[in-house]
């Protein structure tokens, strides 16, 4: 889809240009790919290993916290879907809109995980110092590392993406947002937000689903 | 707008997803529980990989440079998981 209409060194067509946008950001997203594969391939193995323990582990989660942070993110990222197919249009009112909603449900996700880590300190689940208490077997604290150390990777992959989100709404209110000509910048950062959705997508059952 | 109409319908199947993936944890346990979890997973992120990050629209080294890191992934597992299962780790 041509939308780049101010071309650029070194670039013969608009089309080669939004290929290289578009293929800078893919491969980007892929190194991040191979960082969480990383992560979930000990996960599986600890749940493939420590079967009893990681169940046990997983059912003391807050499922409903879970699932409802799920729908917050793959409803933002239909808005930030919504907001570049208007970008893409030139109507900055709905990519406005769309941005803000988006970041709003960005925001809302933190504070839900960042109650849920409350409510599991208290409950002695979390593996830092004075909590933990709660856990007896090995796996379960194993489980109980790899699930803060995952949660905590994505949440800040989710904050640098909440701050990508504000900076490009407060960009096109202060007018300094042309579309459709930088509607590539929308969907890019678009790209990236929709990359830590899925992470999200993996970790919750995962996490929260081991039965 | 026909596309604001495409995005919302994905929006639903990636709902009725999450739902049924609760559901199924419900029903299913051990490795079918674990197997029904992550094919819903990996349907959801095929839905958003498709048309929420454009796959959709792109041609066809685009979309391998975007799932490339896929197949990485699944030789890791793979290699990683044939050590885990036969030599008992």
């Amino acid at each position: 889809m041509n939308e780049i209409t101010r071309l650029r060194e070194p670039y013969p067509t608009p089309e080669r240009q939004q290929e290289a946008a578009m293929m800078g950001a893919y491969i980007f997203l892929a190194t991040e790919i191979m960082l969480f594969g990383g992560l979930f391939l000990v996960i599986a193995w600890l749940r493939y290993s420590h079967a009893p323990d990681v169940v046990a582990a997983s059912k003391r989660m807050h499922l409903g916290l879970g699932a409802l942070n799920t729908a917050v993110l793959l409803t933002s990222s239909a808005l930030v879907a919504l907001s570049v197919a208007a970008a893409r249009e030139g109507k900055p009112a709905p990519v406005r809109l769309g941005l803000c909603g988006a970041t709003l449900l960005g925001l809302a996700f933190l504070a839900v995980k960042a109650m849920e880590y409350r409510f599991e300190y208290r409950e002695g689940l979390l593996p830092v110092p004075g909590s933990g208490a709660a856990l007896s077997k090995a796996g379960e604290h194993l489980f109980m590392n790899f699930y803060l150390i995952s949660t905590g990777l994505h949440a800040v992959h989710l904050t640098i993406g909440v701050l990508l989100l504000a900076g490009l709404l407060i960009r096109s209110m202060a007018g300094r947002l042309p579309l459709p000509d930088r509607a590539i910048v929308v969907t890019v950062i678009g790209l990236y937000w929709h990359f830590v959705d899925i992470v999200w997508i993996f970790l919750f059952p995962l996490l929260y689903l081991a039965r | 707008m026909p596309k604001a109409m495409q995005i919302l319908s994905v929006w639903l199947a990636l709902m009725a997803l999450l739902a049924a993936t609760v559901v199924s944890s419900m029903l299913l346990q051990g490795t079918a529980g674990l197997a029904a979890s992550l094919v819903i997973a990996l349907a959801k992120a095929a839905l958003v990989f498709w048309f929420f990050m454009h796959l959709r629209e792109e041609n066809g080294l685009a979309r391998i440079a975007a799932t490339g890191a896929v197949l990485w992934v699944a030789i890791l597992f793979l290699l990683s998981g044939l050590d885990i299962v036969t030599r008992g780790l």
